[in-house]
């Protein structure tokens, strides 16, 4: 680690420490950043730049399904779209995740089993995360002994809201170590974050913490993910690496729906943080109906023409 | 595999480009008196796109007695009736702006993203905007019946072709004047198309006159004795010739000229949107922009972060056909400015400051400049105290508040000037000591028909845009 680095280890040795270091961040214009997101959503992505997009966005993709009427069979039927997401073309790449409740993780590993494809855990009294922190961290264990790669946790926004930041911090720090070698998506929840001075301040508190990736939003706000507040975490994440030398994920959930908006993220991505980002290693769309419209566009590139929804499988 | 962005050229065929034209006088096209032509060229290829009817003597007094005659009757129109014309030629704009965007890129060689974007979207703006001011002029300030002057004669650059026309052509007919509009010797082609539009929208004739051809023939306008107003916006050598043509006449005069705008940028701003504002204010249009941040001011205790992120914002911008919907900068409109900008910028390097470019690969024809910055430049460079009017900043540094205003006021010029800060009073400290005549707080080289636009000292006087720009056409 250099030695940025480790002045960046003295930060969190104590809750004024921490809230002068995310504080002294720079501040965020809202017009400006806004006007920036805006301007590089009028990218004009055709022909190889758009195939080359379509397949990577679809590679990114964790499937999810995060309803109280969500059953094994729910869960099945979405790890077969995961595995092959178009069964009229083989080439179809697969999507990078099946993000689930904890109790379904089970279900999704076995369902996985041999694709290479990683089973996501929401967890931490997902969406609210109002519960006791030894009832979140029981959530994370059985997630994790159940099999799940990934973990997505929501931090404690009434805490970050009410500046206790090193609670957040700490918190994380816990789930992180209950997350054994699971990787950690830390969930911002930036609608209820409300300022983007906020969203910069909590996405450096998780990369601070340990988070292997930052994400947006759970899906259940009004507010999920906008180019704009995706765009700030992704300068996020460049800064952080400068400053750190260690390399964050970004993934934007809830509210991407189509296929070109997806690409308008992905220039967000390339112009941002840049080329490094553009893999599922990086950077992951949480998303369920983005999947086949992504389809819809790839056939449409294919062929010549819109096949329709009755030619994507509804699952 | 990388993210190649694909060619996405916005089509051309939109746009038919006769091969030639010729002066719109009296509601007609007609040849010069003495068939003279001058060839425009698309600066991106150097391909020539038409041959323009080069106006003489003889075609400028044609074109003031025609604007004389039609004054009588539009003068007397009530507001109301001008008002359509002007919300009519508004709309078409709006109709036809894609084919006016790429025309505009052809002839002008900006990216189609912003003739698309920002010059078509407000050169309508501005017609919807002084439309509406025509039939309310009694309560614009200037007492209960303010009168219209007469024939205004306008001369424009070739930096934003349509956008100037219709800062001098909407307040002009929407106060009741008549107008002789002369465009830019290398940009004709988009103000004789609006010629055209003047003719669908069934603009009286010689209501509106426009005379293509070079500086002798705007020189002939501003000295003609039938006319009672010139508009100019260009350089300020050309501008303090006007000056000193109409010095001593009837002639109103304003003129908006050249700049030198501070950027400051403050130890506490929103540094992601300072790098954008700064990449806006200076590459905007190629940096043919008469109120350009072209000296970044930055305070000394964040100059070498806001360098590092700067450079890699510069790394991003796409040099290229402007034509293409993904390009951010495009062809340096002639070779003649293209030779300006290089003299300067060599000239900074002679004098000692380091200059520095993205790598980034310019097209083999056409007249192209890579966006370049200097830094440890000197208030005593060339390169901080004379206009570039090219993609080129200089980078200066200032230790306090007190300082940045002293740096930023020391220059003949003060079109305007941008402040990065998120302490809100330091801003409007700033804002008050500043000689500029717009400032812009968080943002640069923001645009809006409502908002008075001139400048102090040898930037010119006068207001164009807003109420204040209904003045400039009064009797008053």
């Amino acid at each position: 680690m250099s030695s940025k680095a480790e002045t960046l280890a003295d930060v969190t040795a104590s809750d004024a420490a921490l809230r002068r270091f995310l504080h002294g961040l720079p501040g965020v214009d809202a017009v400006g950043l806004e006007a920036r997101a805006a301007a590089l959503g009028t990218r004009s992505i055709k022909t190889t730049a758009k195939a080359y997009a379509l397949d990577l966005a679809i590679s990114m993709i964790d499937l999810t399904t995060l309803e109280g009427a969500d059953t094994p069979g729910k869960v099945r039927a979405l790890c077969a779209k995961g595995r092959n997401p178009d069964p009229t073309d083989r080439a179809t790449p697969q999507v990078a995740a099946i993000c689930v409740y904890s109790d379904l993780v089970a279900v999704a590993r076995e369902a996985l089993a041999g694709s290479g494809i990683a089973v996501a855990s929401v967890a931490t009294a997902f969406p609210a995360g109002r519960a006791a922190r030894s009832v979140k961290l029981a959530d994370v264990a059985e997630a994790v002994a159940a099999g799940a790669d990934e973990v997505d946790m929501v931090i404690d926004r009434g805490a970050f809201l009410a500046g206790r930041y090193l609670s957040v911090y700490e918190e994380i720090v816990a789930v992180r170590a209950a997350c054994g070698d699971a990787h950690l998506k830390v969930i911002l929840e930036n609608g209820e974050l409300a300022t983007y001075d906020n969203i910069r301040r909590a996405s450096w508190l998780a990369m601070l913490a340990g988070a292997d990736f930052i994400k947006t939003s759970t899906g259940k706000v009004g507010v999920n993910a906008t180019p704009a507040n995706t765009l700030l975490m992704l300068q996020a994440v460049r800064d952080f690496r400068a400053a750190t030398g260690r390399q964050i994920g970004v993934k934007p959930a809830g509210g991407i729906r189509t296929a070109k908006d997806a690409l308008k993220f992905l220039v967000l991505v390339n112009e941002t943080a840049g080329p490094d980002w553009l893999s599922p290693e990086w950077f992951r769309f949480g998303a369920s109906s983005l999947l086949n419209d992504l389809l819809m566009q790839r056939q449409k590139l294919g062929t010549g023409r819109y096949s329709g929804p009755d030619y994507v499988t509804v699952d | 595999m990388t993210f190649d962005y694909a060619p996405a050229p916005e089509s051309r065929a939109i746009v038919d480009i006769p091969a030639s034209h010729g002066l719109f006088v009296d509601g007609e096209f007609r040849p010069a008196a003495d068939e003279a032509v001058f060839k425009t060229v698309a600066p991106a290829s150097e391909e020539v796109l038409s041959e323009v009817a080069n106006a003489g003597a003889e075609d400028v007094d044609a074109a003031v007695r025609s604007a004389r005659k039609a004054f009588a009757s539009w003068s007397a129109l009530p507001g109301s009736e001008r008002a359509k014309y002007l919300f009519r030629i508004a709309r078409l704009v709006q109709e036809r702006s894609r084919e006016l965007a790429v025309l505009e890129s052809l002839d002008n060689g900006k990216p189609i993203r912003e003739s698309r974007d920002v010059d078509l979207p407000l050169v309508a703006a501005h017609f919807f905007y002084y439309a509406g001011w025509a039939d309310k002029l009694e309560h614009a300030g200037f007492g209960p019946a303010p009168r219209p002057l007469g024939v205004a004669g306008g001369v424009i650059p070739w930096n934003f072709p349509l956008l100037m026309l219709a800062w001098k052509v909407a307040p002009a007919l929407a106060t009741g004047n008549t107008m002789v509009l002369k465009p830019a010797e290398t940009t004709p082609l988009t103000a004789l198309l609006f010629a055209r539009i003047c003719q669908q929208a069934g603009l009286p004739p010689g209501v509106l006159n426009i005379l293509t051809g070079d500086g002798a023939t705007g020189a002939a306008l501003v000295a003609h004795p039938g006319i009672d107003k010139v508009a100019f916006t260009g350089s300020t050598e050309v501008g303090k010739a006007i000056a000193r043509t109409v010095a001593g006449s009837h002639k109103r005069v304003t003129l908006e000229l050249g700049g030198k705008a501070a950027h400051i940028v403050f130890d506490d701003a929103a540094l992601d949107q300072a790098v954008e504002g700064i990449v806006q204010g200076i590459f905007f249009n190629q940096g043919h922009v008469c109120c350009a941040g072209s000296r970044l001011l930055v305070q000394e205790s964040v100059a070498d972060e806001l360098l590092a992120a700067l450079k890699a914002r510069m790394s991003t911008l796409r040099v290229g056909d402007p034509l293409d919907k993904n390009t951010d900068i495009g062809a340096i409109n002639s070779a003649e400015q293209l030779a300006r900008i290089r003299e300067l910028a060599d000239a900074g390097e002679a004098e000692g400051a380091e200059r520095w470019a993205p790598s980034c690969e310019l097209p083999s024809t056409g007249y192209w400049f890579a966006p370049t910055l200097f830094t440890g430049v000197t208030q005593a460079h060339r390169i901080a105290r004379e206009e570039i009017f090219g993609p080129v900043l200089s980078v200066l540094t200032f230790r306090t508040p007190q300082e940045a205003v002293e740096k930023a006021n020391n220059t003949p010029y003060g079109l305007s000037a941008g402040i990065w800060t998120e302490k809100g009073s330091r801003s409007l400290w700033m804002a008050n000591r500043l000689r500029a005549g717009v400032i812009w707080s968080n943002t640069f080289n923001k645009f809006d028909p409502t908002s008075p636009f001139g400048g102090y000292q040898e930037s010119g006087y006068g207001r164009e845009g807003g109420r204040h720009g209904l003045e400039a056409y009064l009797d008053v």
